[in-house]
């Protein structure tokens, strides 16, 4: 019944899995390890959006993904200017993925991570994920759609591989202008960077996204993007187990208010499916020169830093503007949703 | 022949349009993309099945795609 099981994105799944967990090891955040969107709102810090000292750090994880991606895409002959999909509703349903993910305190990736360590807290988060993919795949099978983009053969695709280069210029250089906070927790710099690297070069080469991964299951009984998934929370059980990381029970760093734990990845897997991939599934279109993806990127960092100002981040359990910030969201993505479907007809 | 124009769509679009084409019994159709991972999900979606799959290059990272059912041999 089910088909396409892929033993190459499991082993991408594991890769990803393993960095996970190692970069725990070596002093990133616990419970975390590597988060695409928690990344993004310590990179917003840095351009000093918001400004918790703590959470200020050009991360070179989102560098790394964003160049890993950049140089497959140069290798294998993927680097392409492409935009002109929606970009402003793309800018506002990642800035509102982003606040979502900061209420459950994790993309996907991290709520994988937290299961991996034992966190019982995000199997909420995971359930939210799937019923907010769900949500999407109905609008997508009623023909939603954000437009076309085009190929537009133009300067467009350095944007991203740019920005990213400018954050590392800022990283190594510390010019005064920029925070010299330390991040909550980081691992060496050079060993973050080969990591995000190495995983932006086998998210572009093997299209992992932790979305699509359910998704596909729901249009296309379809295993191959879901076989990544098994992968990452496979393995990086099994490295934490290995690294003495893995505490049933415990929830460092996170709430336990799991009605929202529950709300917040719906939002961020029911605006996925709307954008068309996960944060950093996002993050590899960016850097293989993709305009709309870019501008995603952009939304998270920008909903990122916001979370914190407008104080929607949950730190001890979801706080009021926190809910506000996810009904809304829900609102705000079924409007969309309803208003852009039947553009494509099947 | 039928031909179905994916260039431009987001994932998972252009495989969801070949899908419903595939669920609906189309025999033979075309399905034109413009991008890698689409045409990787169409190859997939198309394997599996039993279509047979020709690819042209039409230029500018375009792709036309033309899918055949295969008559399968029972014997």
């Amino acid at each position: 019944m089910f088909k396409s099981f892929s033993v190459k994105l499991l082993l991408a799944g594991a890769v990803i899995g393993f960095f996970i967990a190692f970069l725990m090891k070596l002093g990133n955040p616990v419970n975390m390890g590597v988060c695409a969107v928690c990344f993004l709102r310590d990179t917003s810090g840095a351009l000093k959006i918001h400004t918790v000292g703590a959470l200020s750090y050009f991360r070179p994880e989102i560098i790394g993904f964003i160049l890993g991606s950049f140089f497959a895409a140069l290798i294998f002959k993927e680097f392409k200017s492409k935009a002109g999909s929606a970009p402003a509703l793309r800018f506002f349903i990642s800035f509102f993925v982003a606040v979502g993910a900061l209420v459950f305190l994790g993309c996907p990736f991290r709520m994988m991570a937290r299961i991996a360590a034992g966190d019982p807290t995000a199997l909420f988060g995971l359930l939210g994920l799937i019923a907010g993919v769900y949500t999407g795949v109905i609008f997508l099978q009623k023909g939603f759609s954000l437009g076309r983009s085009y190929n537009i053969n133009n300067f467009s695709k350095w944007i991203a591989p740019g920005m990213a280069t400018m954050f590392f210029i800022f990283l190594i250089v510390k010019p005064e202008f920029i925070p010299a906070y330390p991040a909550s927790g980081y691992a060496p710099l050079w060993i973050s960077l080969l990591a995000g690297l190495i995983m932006g070069f086998i998210g572009l080469r093997t299209r992992v996204c932790t979305v699509g991964g359910f998704r596909d299951i729901f249009i296309m009984k379809d295993l191959h993007l879901f076989s990544g998934i098994i992968g990452i929370l496979f393995f990086a059980f099994v490295f934490n187990l290995i690294f003495g990381q893995f505490n049933f029970g415990d929830s460092p760093g996170v709430h336990s208010d799991n009605l929202w734990n529950f709300l917040g990845l719906y939002v961020v897997g029911f605006g996925s499916c709307l954008i068309g991939g996960c944060p950093f599934r996002q993050m590899i279109l960016a850097g293989s020169g993709n305009s709309d993806s870019t501008v995603s990127v952009l939304g998270m960092i920008v909903g990122g830093g916001l979370s914190h100002n407008f104080m929607m981040v949950s730190a001890s359990n979801a706080t009021i503007s926190a809910k506000y910030g996810v009904v809304f969201a829900i609102a705000l993505f079924f409007a969309i949703a309803i208003f852009s479907v039947k553009k494509i007809k099947y | 022949m039928l031909t179905i124009d994916a260039r431009g769509l987001s994932c998972p679009q252009p495989v969801m349009l070949c899908k419903k084409k595939i669920d609906a019994g189309e025999e033979e159709f075309t399905i034109l993309v413009d991008d890698p991972c689409a045409e990787g999900n169409i190859k997939r979606v198309g394997k599996n099945n039993n279509y047979s799959l020709e690819f042209i290059d039409k230029g500018n990272d375009e792709k036309e795609i033309i899918l055949k059912k295969e008559v399968v041999n029972n014997v």
